[in-house]
């Protein structure tokens, strides 16, 4: 026994010397075409704000990232059939979505809008938009949002935010509800956009509809272990203001401190 | 499983299959129409028109329907000049360029079924009609066209069950047919299985008809010509 | 640069696609020759299984049969794993998934493409064989597979077609291949038609090779069968 043990010890030196494993891998799942969060660059890579937070989630917990691209209305699927093991995809914190999978502390906070044609004469509210088409990203709150309180309005469903521009941009729409930031670096800020604008409240404000801000999608088993570990990361990430260095470094506002 | 939701959204799925029947109703039969002049044009005629027959398959035989519907849908919007034609009012609607996708493309595959078929037509039944002294439009039209599609029957049962199927790529440009219903329900309720079981058990029921309705056509028309 | 960068990225995905084709090519023409064999058959058994098997997956669609056969195997595989011992997560390759779900789909519809196939060549080919004393077995090999080929080439090269362009629905379950990255590259540069453009042309050259191909190989089956002038 003492023998044994006696070589164990060295063995076990040497062995912890040479192997170094290496760190754990974490499948996050991302929906891209929303610039700047989430988007392809022209080189095919994975690029944009949320990504960067999620590298810098992992390095803290000495993960190692492994996207992985999916459409927006299949982020929950994947997680809940382990395909992936988290999704970092401007998900919202909502009551209906928290009674599936569990969420980490929101990591950007963002408001809520309708975009037309400025020359439009349209009002952005149920009355204004009844009998008009409005575009949305399936499986996101805003399609929820307007299935609810928008009854009398056509909601038109497209896969991506990029798909809902391209016809807003036709003609085919006569609205869009969508992430204020998507929608002005995303379109505003183009030449395509040229001609439209913001219309209405902020609909964000709304937190029975719109929840408590976007958080880190997980299993629900996972929220105890993972979940904690992103939870502290994030702190971790507030408190060097290394967060807020990246909010400055995509945006000129401040998306995320709460500020409810 | 829970199906209550999907009780709930039955109408949805009702709706949605209304959608792609009559997708698939028009875009077969203007298919068919159009493929039975063109497959003619490509195995008799030996110029510039067979050539053009032969380019437009090629394409569209060439290229997936999802890439062909994209074009149409949004890539033809993203130019001023479309938008700002007479064109637009039909180019603009989703249910106009999803049937115009499909219809160009099964056109394009019943065609060249119909060529095969005609082309594999046995020598000895041309011989017999042309030593009958039957010009050519009277043997396309009593000896060549009969045989071929009774012949192209097997085939082209495939493609209408293709296009069935084929229809569900309509649900990715906004239309809300049997899938669109069943992607809508999935991203309310995120039951994955429930909603695509569903749709699924549609497009199930539906192809038994579409097999029973070929079975039924082959028997009339094509196994009495078989001699086994 | 017309394509503003992304022409590397749809190559890449372009040799995705292709060895996705491939790969499930060869599964569905194992299982369409076997279901084929086994619709002609005698046996009732064997006849109800092939009818089975076509009527299924040609009752639904593609994209459905996907994300069935991707989110179902995944937790199916997951349940059973730690009943039988496994701690890890086995995680399906999306690949493989691809390979998998494409090669069944077309496995029933080159059935039904193999049976007309079968049932094309004249009976009397086989009824001469058996005469000659050859057995069943010896039947097909020599005399009616061969034939059987030249008849199947039309269906055979239309299914290969619609395969490779069925390979477009991985996406879905997060595959990168051509049509991705041509979506992506899209939605990025606001310019749908120059990308989709450029997609389908790829797909021409994948199906230009392909119908060169099969147009070879027609001319090598049709040897010694006479085709009629019109």
């Amino acid at each position: 026994m003492r023998r044994r043990s006696a070589l164990a010890a060295p063995l076990a030196i040497a062995g912890s010397a040479m192997a170094q494993t290496p760190p754990q891998r974490l499948r996050i799942g991302f929906a891209v075409g929303y610039a700047p969060f989430s988007e392809i660059g022209t080189d095919g890579q994975l690029k944009g704000f949320e990504v960067e937070v999620a590298e810098a989630l992992c390095r803290h917990m000495g993960l190692q990232v492994t996207p992985v691209i999916l459409d927006f209305d299949g982020l929950i699927a994947a997680l809940q059939s382990r395909k992936i093991d988290a999704i970092l995809a401007s998900m919202s914190i909502t009551p209906q979505r928290q009674q599936l999978i569990a969420f980490s502390s929101p990591y950007y906070f963002s408001p809520v809008r309708m975009v037309m044609r400025t020359d439009a004469r349209l009002e952005a509210t149920p009355a204004g938009l009844k009998g008009r088409r409005i575009g949305v990203e399936r499986g996101t709150i805003h399609e929820r949002f307007l299935a609810e309180q928008f009854k009398g309005s056509q909601v038109m469903r497209y896969a991506t935010q990029d798909q809902v521009f391209l016809d807003l941009k036709a003609g085919r729409l006569d609205a869009t509800l969508v992430d204020a930031v998507i929608a002005q670096f995303g379109f505003l800020n183009h030449a395509e956009g040229r001609g439209f604008g913001f219309k209405g409240p902020d609909f964000g404000r709304d937190e029975h509809h719109y929840g408590k801000g976007i958080g880190v999608g997980l299993r629900k088993e996972d929220a105890q272990t993972l979940g904690k570990r992103v939870d502290d990361a994030l702190a971790a990430l507030r408190r060097s203001g290394a967060l807020k260095a990246l909010n400055d470094r995509y945006f000129s506002f401040d998306l995320v401190s709460p500020t409810r | 499983m829970n199906f209550d939701a999907i009780l709930d959204e039955f109408p949805k799925y009702v709706e949605g299959l209304g959608v792609t029947l009559k997708l698939l109703a028009l875009s077969l039969s203007c298919g068919l129409l159009l493929a039975v002049p063109l497959a003619v044009v490509r195995t008799v005629s030996k110029g510039i028109a067979s050539r053009l027959v032969w380019a437009y398959t090629y394409v569209f035989r060439g290229t997936p329907m999802l890439v062909q519907l994209f074009l149409c849908y949004y890539g033809l919007a993203q130019f001023d000049a479309v938008r700002e034609s007479w064109a637009w009012p039909w180019l603009s609607s989703a249910t106009f360029c999803a049937w115009l996708t499909f219809t160009l493309n099964t056109a394009a595959y019943t065609t060249e079924i119909i060529a095969g078929s005609i082309r594999a037509l046995p020598a000895g039944e041309i011989e017999a009609a042309k030593a009958l002294g039957m010009g050519r439009a009277l043997m396309l039209r009593r000896i060549v066209l009969p045989a071929a599609l009774r012949r192209a029957l097997p085939a082209y049962g495939n493609e209408a069950i293709f296009m069935l199927h084929g229809t569900s790529l309509a649900s990715v440009v906004t239309l809300l047919d049997l899938t669109g219903a069943a992607r809508t329900v999935n991203a309310t309720y995120y039951l994955p299985f429930e909603a695509f079981i569903t749709a699924g058990a549609f497009y199930f029921v539906l192809t038994l008809v579409l097999v029973g309705l070929f079975r039924w056509a082959e028997n009339r028309w094509l196994k009495p010509m078989m001699s086994r | 640069m017309l394509l503003h960068g992304f022409l590397p990225s749809l190559l890449e995905g372009a040799s995705v696609t292709l060895g996705l084709a491939l790969s499930s090519l060869a599964v569905a023409i194992v299982l369409g020759l076997v279901g084929a064999l086994a619709k002609l058959s005698r046996s009732r058994v064997a006849q109800g299984l092939a009818t089975v098997y076509t009527t299924l997956i040609r009752g639904v669609p593609d994209l459905l049969l996907m994300l069935l056969v991707f989110y179902g195997g995944q937790v199916a595989v997951n349940t059973l794993a730690p009943m039988l011992g496994h701690e890890d997560y086995i995680d399906i390759n999306p690949f493989v998934a691809g390979v998998l779900t494409i090669g069944f789909i077309f496995g029933a519809y080159l059935t039904e493409s193999f049976r007309g196939a079968f049932l094309a060549v004249p009976p009397g080919q086989r009824e001469a064989g058996l005469a000659f004393g050859m057995s069943p077995r010896q039947v097909l090999w020599r005399i009616t597979l061969p034939q059987m080929l030249r008849h199947a080439l039309p269906g055979l090269s239309n299914n290969w077609l619609v395969l490779v362009k069925s390979t477009a629905i991985v996406s879905v379950i997060g595959l990168s291949d051509l049509m991705t990255r041509g979506q992506q590259a899209a939605g990025n540069t606001r310019e749908p038609f120059s990308f989709y453009l450029a997609v389908a042309l790829i797909y021409l050259v994948f199906t230009s090779l392909s119908e060169l191909g099969f147009a070879w190989a027609s001319k090598r089956l049709a040897i010694g069968a006479k085709e009629a002038r019109l």
